[in-house]
């Protein structure tokens, strides 16, 4: 018998894995398709500090970013702290983000507030067009399918079998004891839901309800860009600050906000939409055209670079837009680590390491409550 | 939407000049549709039909060709007065549903006009036909990437549209038929081929041909051609290597066993080499909007039709290779069976022809008994070494496709995630194939939302003209 | 490596068009066609490819053009620096591309050659 099994091999059920492979459990990871296959497979690797709101969030976000550079010297997956740069249209916004940096930094968030005569040595193509901003130097990036795949890999003894469905849970009374697949039965000490968008369907056939819905968003990508003198052509992440306001935004339309950076194959990745259109795979290419204008507008530069793909992919999303982590009191033996909205890459490592710390006892690092995954009963 | 270059709506759009897409125009408009023909290319025929630009004014254009006069006679056909509007230098990047005119279903072709100072169009129709052919199916093997290594239909689209011959002495390698005009075209021009190295047996499609007098003699006549020429047709032989400093100097050939392992090389000295190992049908548009899909026979993804060329989703047709390869007469007849068909569903009135379903089934039956025939065994996967490039845009050596595999890729997809082929330009359509064998999957049907590299600038554009939608 | 011909055809005059700079030294050029289809082409213009002069036909694509004087590869790939030139031959590959008149990124089989093109190569 196996001491964990951890359903989902995406990056945050990688991270579990890891986590608990390190703490001395035996973990199998379990996934209907392979290696970071779903969320984490459409995402761009963002780990960011600069989009969050001093809160719950926030101080995860911030255990994940040490745990990441530590994690970093496992190698392999294109760790790049390149920092973020936040930018302001008008003065009003930059008043306001400026605010934000200041609690934020109350919390250990570093930034430095950057004046509009700044931008161009931080940013050399940048739009000139802008009030200001405010850089963020922990804000990180990884390849994030290579990521999960090497967290898995490098888990003392942890073992991954993709292409294996989970159907059902093994029960005694209440408590969880393991997992039914169309491989068979697998019993364990514990379960951990990392099912991402589909951790809600995965809690359904425990019974229980977990309401984490797909909120999607594309990407473009344009054809590899290089830089003069091997510098990249887009040095940071780069984002306006409405991109902060849509990521908490409730809205069911779509709401689209620049976010724009390199990558190290050379390519600039271009976001971020959000649509709560369900598992809807059509593309949109009004919502193409938006993205496009809108990263024209932050890098005229890019008006001549073309669009060479363009993908989807689904955020899971909880109503109070805060994951689920931590031990289900309706069946014990029973974890979720899941509903990490657009910012799975980032949280992952504080969240393996959590659900990792309660399997295995160890006193908590930080308050678990807000995230606690009975929280919606109503 | 950006770049209305034409709000009007046409009842037909065609996306693809070649025999079958032509074929259709001629049908559509024959019985009163109007028509809008798009492609790529500067001239009509596609790639079958390619052939030199005016500037050349060549006496006999047909002459590198089988059946010129097919070209001819719907070339002419689609002349003025025809009433078909042809739109080339139009790249289609993206197709879309849209609301029609009362309630109607419309069809948004995206297009990309001119090949420099590109500027986006939007032609809007009530129907469309996905008429995009095929383009060479690659293997990749050690050199495959050096400059002189052709696919075999790109040598012969230098020789029939720019009449510029790959190479002094050209090597012809792969698979299937095809090879055989290549390599009599090249020899004709002016080439020394030092030989047709056809992996499975020379002589498997004969039990077919001698079913088809038609192919008969058209195999006969390139016999005859590299005969003449001197030109050695050996089966059962692969070019597994190829090699040179910065360009390509020599080649390795091996006999191979019935799968495709290889016995002991030779080296052939030869300044080009054309290879193809069959071909790869063209089916995004129609993934795009949904089509569904079907294995054909060498397990290749093609788009499902009805006897009328009629795809899953209503309004929308697909004829030639994107249906099943099967070369370009029964692309043709294809063509008039879709535009006969959506002049029929849009209320035409069209003379019964059945003498078409009768062709149709016919050359698709040869071209199910050539994919038999000219089969890709397992065997080529033993020609890469470590650092033989699988994807040449993103450069992504055998390597890291097997380390891909040891962290978890089962997958064409996740291979792609992990290690980058086909994250490219090109999009995973030319090492798509060797990919998915090497993750051991079965061919899947592409997802390419975005057809062709659109300038952010463009994509974004505030564009005249109303929003269809 | 420039100088045997194919026996069937006359030798080409300095300047036809169909052989651009006929001798330019050290480049291996490919035979060209134009007598299978009895071409009578209009007089060829320049372009230049690195400052160098290259001779096309009206209506031939770029790459069919470089090939045609001689030039097999004209970028180098970003991660290994390897040549590339003309593959697949009908805009699928995206290897040929090339850089004309400052523009990157066009593919050389798709784009007509125009006089006074600048094509740089590396």
């Amino acid at each position: 018998m196996t001491d964990v099994v951890v359903v989902g091999a995406g990056v945050v059920g990688a991270a579990c894995a890891y986590f608990a492979a390190r703490a001395g459990l035996s973990v199998t990871v379990v996934d209907r398709g392979p290696v970071a296959a779903g969320t984490t497979g459409s995402g761009e690797g963002n780990i960011l500090v600069s989009d969050k709101e001093p809160g719950p969030e926030l101080e995860l976000a911030l255990l994940s970013n040490r745990l990441w550079r530590e994690l970093a010297c496992l190698g392999g997956f294109d760790f790049e702290p390149k920092g973020g740069l936040v930018v302001a249209e008008t003065t009003e916004i930059l008043d306001a983000l400026a605010t934000l940096a200041d609690g934020q930094a109350g919390r250990g968030v570093e930034h430095t507030l950057v004046a509009e005569e700044e931008l161009p040595g931080y940013e050399p193509h940048l739009t000139r067009d802008v009030a200001g901003g405010v850089f963020y130097p922990q804000d990180a990036q990884v390849q994030p399918m290579l990521a999960a795949a090497r967290l898995v890999q490098h888990g003392p003894g942890a073992t991954l079998r993709t292409g294996t469905t989970v159907t059902g849970f093994l029960r005694e009374g209440d408590r969880v004891t393991g997992v039914r697949t169309d491989k068979g039965d697998i019993p364990a000490g514990a379960v951990v839901n990392a099912s991402g968008t589909w951790g809600g369907e995965l809690a359904a056939l425990a019974g229980l309800d977990l309401p984490i819905l797909p909120r999607r968003g594309f990407i473009l990508v344009t054809e590899p860009i290089s830089g003069r003198l091997g510098v990249p052509l887009i040095r940071h992440k780069v984002y306006t600050a409405a991109y902060v306001t849509d990521v908490a935004s409730d809205s069911a339309g779509l709401s689209t906000s620049a976010v724009v950076e390199g990558t190290p194959a050379g390519t600039v990745l271009i976001g971020a939409s959000r649509e709560r259109v369900g598992f809807d795979r059509t593309v949109s290419i009004p919502v193409l055209e938006t993205l496009a204008r809108q990263a024209v507008r932050l890098f005229p530069v890019l008006a001549a670079r073309r669009v060479i793909r363009t993908y989807c992919g689904f955020r899971p999303y909880c109503p109070d837009h805060l994951p689920v982590i931590g031990a289900d009191p309706r069946a014990p033996g029973l974890y979720h680590a899941c509903g990490h909205e657009g910012a799975g890459i980032g949280l992952a490592p504080a969240t393996g390491h959590l659900i990792a710390g309660q399997l295995t006892g160890a006193a908590p690092e930080m308050d678990l409550s807000p995230f606690r995954p009975e929280r919606f009963a109503a | 939407m950006a770049g209305c270059g034409d709000v009007s709506m046409k009842d037909l759009a065609i996306v693809g000049a070649g025999p079958a897409g032509m074929a259709a125009a001629v049908a559509a408009s024959g019985a009163g549709l109007s028509v809008v023909l798009i492609d790529s290319a500067q001239r009509l025929g596609g790639q079958y039909f390619r052939h030199p630009p005016e500037g050349f004014h060549a006496r006999r254009p047909g002459a590198l060709h089988h059946g010129f006069a097919r070209f001819t006679r719907l070339s002419d056909a689609l002349g003025p007065g025809s009433g078909v509007e042809v739109r080339l230098a139009h790249r289609v990047w993206a197709v879309e549903k849209v609301a029609g005119e009362a309630g109607d279903g419309a069809v948004a072709v995206h297009c990309l006009v001119g090949a420099r100072d590109e500027r986006r169009e939007t032609v809007l129709a009530r129907r469309l036909l996905v008429a995009t052919g095929a383009h060479d199916r690659s293997l990749p093997f050690p050199g495959w990437d050096l400059p002189g290594v052709f696919t075999a239909g790109g040598a012969q689209a230098l020789l029939k549209g720019d009449l510029v011959v790959a190479g002094r002495t050209v090597v012809v390698a792969g698979t299937g038929p095809f090879l055989l005009p290549v390599a009599a075209g090249l020899a004709a021009a002016g080439a020394r081929v030092a030989g047709v190295f056809e992996a499975n047996g020379r002589f498997g499609l004969a039990p077919a041909v001698l079913a088809h007098p038609g192919k008969l003699a058209e195999a006969a006549g390139y016999g005859y051609r590299l005969a003449r020429h001197g030109v050695p047709y050996i089966g059962g032989h692969a070019v597994i290597a190829a090699h040179g400093q910065g360009e390509l100097t020599h080649v390795t050939v091996a006999r191979l066993d019935r799968h495709w392992d290889p016995g002991p090389g030779r080296t052939i000295e030869c300044d080009a080499l054309a290879v193809g190992y069959g071909f790869v049908p063209q089916i995004e548009l129609a993934t795009q909007l949904g089509c569904a899909t079907r294995a054909a026979r060498d397990g290749t993804p093609v788009v499902a039709v009805d006897d009328g060329m009629r795809t899953s989703v209503p309004g929308v047709y697909a004829a030639g290779e994107p249906t099943g390869v099967g070369g370009a007469e029964l692309a043709e007849v294809e063509g008039w069976i879709a535009g006969r068909a959506a002049a029929a569903d849009l209320g035409g009135t069209v003379r019964p022809a059945p003498g078409l379903p009768r062709k149709r089934a016919r050359l698709s039956a040869f071209g199910r008994a050539l994919q038999d025939a000219y089969p890709v065994r397992d065997g080529w996967k033993g020609w890469l070494r470590d650092d033989t490039p699988v994807c040449r845009c993103e450069e992504v050596p055998y390597a890291r496709i097997k380390e891909a595999r040891v962290l978890g890729a089962v997958d064409a997809r996740s291979l792609k995630l992990l290690a980058r082929p086909g994250m490219g330009w090109c999009q995973g359509r030319v090492c798509g194939y060797a990919v998915s064998c090497l993750a051991g999957e079965d061919q899947q049907a592409p997802r390419r939302p975005i057809a062709q590299p659109v300038r952010l600038g463009d994509l974004a554009g505030d564009p005249p003209g109303e929003d269809p939608r | 490596m420039t100088t045997s011909q194919h026996p069937e055809r006359p030798r080409p005059a300095a300047g036809d068009p169909l052989h651009g700079e006929a001798e330019r030294s050290g480049v291996t050029q490919p035979p060209h066609a134009g007598h299978v289809v009895r071409a009578r082409p209009e007089p060829g213009f320049e372009i230049s490819v690195d400052g160098r002069p290259a001779t096309a036909v009206p209506g031939q694509t770029l790459g069919a053009v470089l090939y045609a004087n001689g030039i097999r590869s004209w970028r180098t790939t970003r991660i290994g620096g390897r040549p590339r030139g003309l593959f697949c031959g009908i805009g699928v590959c995206f290897d040929c591309l090339v850089t004309v008149n400052g523009e990157a990124s066009l593919r050389a089989c798709q784009t007509e050659a125009l006089p006074g093109d600048e094509v740089t190569t590396g």
